[in-house]
């Protein structure tokens, strides 16, 4: 018989979740908390640093979260998330013990073969660090493979500061170069106060040999990767996550486009060379 | 493939014969209007009409779709939903064949989506060929879609009291070859068939200024022109135009819960890229916040980035947008004002 004419069957399809329990919920500040998961069925996520998962709260929706924790540090993931809107919600109403669904991993994460040997700068603004510090996981965890590290983080105040037992554990090493700037200060801040771009100022980058790895609010690309231009960067050495509205994850509902490029598909993490001429892009 | 001719007389108990084994969809008249619909009796199709105001695609990509089954409190595994039965869509266009192939693309290529694939792989498309333009909205000819060599399984084009019918599929050959009423084409049929086809190509005019092959350029050329801002004035950001087109696939997801409050449904529908919302992201950040670049956005699109993806133009010169827009913004004048000063 023509095998169009064969029933409908059930199908495995690129839109079923899988299920993952909730083991561990962290507040880290009055928005942001950290949720550790563990599919149901025991196996490892196996994302790559950079790539992200569309998370079902179900009966309320799906969202794109960035993988937190690196793939270096056991079968458990991290995600960190926002409060915002429906789907965030209803994760911070979520106690351990709870399930959710997941897709993914999705996406093109960040290049970590191609990064060794190099200095590795990284900027993080706000929320971007919560990419960032799966990469940042990464290279600490094979240490001995990179270059001078250093992490420039900035947030608008320091309440908004994130994964403060590893800032001080980052602050505390001698092989890292860490830096912390807030935009507006409070009475307990003794640090620097300005935006990010403040720590650029006198910062000894080799444009030879390092990579720039930058992840935050859309306003703040601007601002900084002119500053590692200035420093001789090359553009294919500039690398970035950017956010878009994403419904699918995997290349069709179409919001995350920029120009042509499905963001889901061909990013989230892109170099500005790859950028530079899409016009939505930055 | 072969050719085949089949009497016009023949063609109600063919759908007849048809309609015992699958679901036939084609052009019926429905308040008055021609729309793709199921066909409830064989005299309802209509084969030489034209011009319907929605597309075949609602048949493999519906409006509202259900993709996963849940339970609120995750205790059993979602299961995946897709609903496809045998179906013939009987009388599809040329321009809505090149649609569907653009669509098939874009749903098989790197992540395979099932519930479209699974819909187009149990339809057999019979096609049939346009007599004159439908009105001075089309362009097919200048899309280059008025003659379609694949993309169907059987091709109907009339000549006299017949139709000569072109096989693209073994399925479509198999189709006839079960029927057991049409003939072997004659040397006569195949003449007659290249003067219908040459007299049907002189009845439609180029509406474009310009080698269509040039739009991916003038598009480029043209990403900072005033004209986005212009028609960005006029567009009101209803969505009409792309719930009409054929080659539109956007879509939101959204979850639904019971009655019962323990187990619900995800689906999808039919979203627009014309809406303000449609690149907004959750800190409040649109990344196309200006009616003109969403404009812009569906005519690249169309003109530019399908093009680049799977090698052929988005648009399909169907003329459905152009109706369906209360201020009349129309691609053919759209792509004209972007020719260079050559
Ligand atoms: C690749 C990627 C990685 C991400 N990683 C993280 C992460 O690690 N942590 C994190 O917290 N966030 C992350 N995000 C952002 C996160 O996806 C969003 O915050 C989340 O999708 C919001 O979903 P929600 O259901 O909670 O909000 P929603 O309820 O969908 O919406 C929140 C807000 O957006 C507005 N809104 C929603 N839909 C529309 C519309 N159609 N038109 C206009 N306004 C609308 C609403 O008014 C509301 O105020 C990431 C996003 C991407 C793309
Ligand atoms: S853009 Fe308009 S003319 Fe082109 S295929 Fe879509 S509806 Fe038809
Ligand atoms: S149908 Fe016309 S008015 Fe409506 S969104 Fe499309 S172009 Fe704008
Ligand atoms: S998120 Fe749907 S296409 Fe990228």
């Amino acid at each position: 018989m023509d095998a169009r004419l064969l029933p409908t069957v059930d199908l495995d399809t690129i839109f079923r979740p899988r299920l993952a329990q909730l083991l561990n919920v962290e507040e880290m500040t009055a928005k942001e908390k950290l949720f550790t998961f563990q599919f149901k069925d025991g196996t490892p996520l196996g994302q790559d640093p950079g790539q992200f998962v569309e998370v079902s709260a179900f009966g309320i929706g799906e969202a794109p979260i960035s993988v937190s924790s690196s793939p270096t540090r056991g079968d458990t993931f991290e995600l960190c998330v926002r409060a915002v809107g429906n789907v965030t919600n209803a994760l911070h109403r979520m106690a351990p013990g709870a399930t959710v669904g997941i897709r993914g991993p999705f996406g093109r994460g960040f290049p970590v073969e191609e990064m060794r040997g190099r200095n590795v700068l990284f900027v993080a603004g706000g929320l971007g660090l919560v990419p960032l510090r799966s990469l940042i996981h990464a290279v600490l965890d094979m240490r001995q493979d990179f270059g001078a590290v250093t992490i420039l983080y900035g947030t608008k105040n320091p309440s908004e500061l994130l994964f403060r037992n590893e800032l001080a554990q980052w602050e505390a090493r001698d092989d890292v170069d860490y830096q912390v700037t807030v935009d507006v200060a409070d009475e307990s801040w003794r640090g620097n106060v300005g935006v990010i771009t403040t720590l650029f100022r006198g910062l000894p980058v080799d444009p030879r040999n390092t990579v720039a790895v930058i992840v935050g609010p859309p306003v703040m690309y601007r601002f900084v990767i002119r500053e590692v231009l200035g420093k001789g960067l090359p553009m294919g050495r500039i690398l970035v996550s950017l956010e878009r509205r994403m419904k699918c994850g995997v290349g069709k509902c179409g919001h995350c486009q920029i120009n042509g490029v499905y963001v889901c598909q061909k990013g989230p993490v892109f170099t500005y060379a790859e950028l530079r001429n899409l016009q939505e892009a930055i | 493939m072969p050719l085949k001719v089949i009497e016009k007389r023949d063609v109600e108990p063919l759908v007849r014969h048809l309609m015992e084994r699958f679901q036939v969809v084609g052009i019926k008249k429905k308040d008055g209007k021609n729309t793709y619909g199921v066909i409830e009796s064989p005299a309802e199709l209509r084969l030489d009409s034209c011009a319907t105001i929605t597309s075949p695609k609602k048949y493999f990509f519906p409006q509202r779709e259900t993709l996963l089954q849940f339970a609120v409190d995750g205790s059993w595994e979602p299961q995946a939903v897709v609903e496809a039965q045998p179906r013939i869509i009987f009388g599809m266009r040329p321009c809505d064949i090149a649609a569907t192939w653009m669509l098939d693309m874009a749903f098989s290529e790197v992540n395979p989506d099932a519930n479209y694939l699974e819909k187009r792989k149990r339809a057999l498309i019979i096609g049939v060929d346009c007599k004159e333009p439908c009105d001075e909205y089309c362009f097919c000819k200048s899309m280059g879609t008025l003659e379609v060599e694949t993309g169907y399984d059987l091709f109907f084009t009339a000549a006299d009291d017949t139709y000569i019918v072109r096989t693209g599929t073994p399925e479509g050959e198999a189709l006839l070859e079960e029927w057991g009423k049409a003939r072997e084409a004659l040397y006569e049929d195949r003449v007659k068939l290249r003067a219908v086809q040459r007299e049907k190509d002189e009845r439609f005019k180029e509406a474009l200024e310009f080698d269509v092959e040039e739009l991916p350029r003038f598009l480029e050329d043209s990403y900072r022109s005033l004209l986005w801002d212009v028609l960005g004035e006029k567009c009101l950001s209803c969505g009409s135009c792309n719930l009409v087109c054929p080659t539109c696939y956007c879509f939101n997801v959204l979850d639904e819960v019971k009655l019962n409050l323990s187990e619900g449904e995800r689906y999808r529908v039919w979203d627009s890229c014309q809406l303000e919302g449609f690149a907004k992201v959750a800190t409040g950040e649109n990344f196309r916040e200006r009616r003109g670049d969403r404009v812009r956005h569906r005519f690249f699109r169309k003109g530019k980035y399908m093009k680049e993806m799977f090698g052929r133009f988005g648009c399909v010169g169907c003329g459905r947008c152009t109706r369906a827009c209360l201020v009349h913004i129309n691609p053919i004048e759209v792509y004209n004002q972007l020719k260079g000063g050559e």
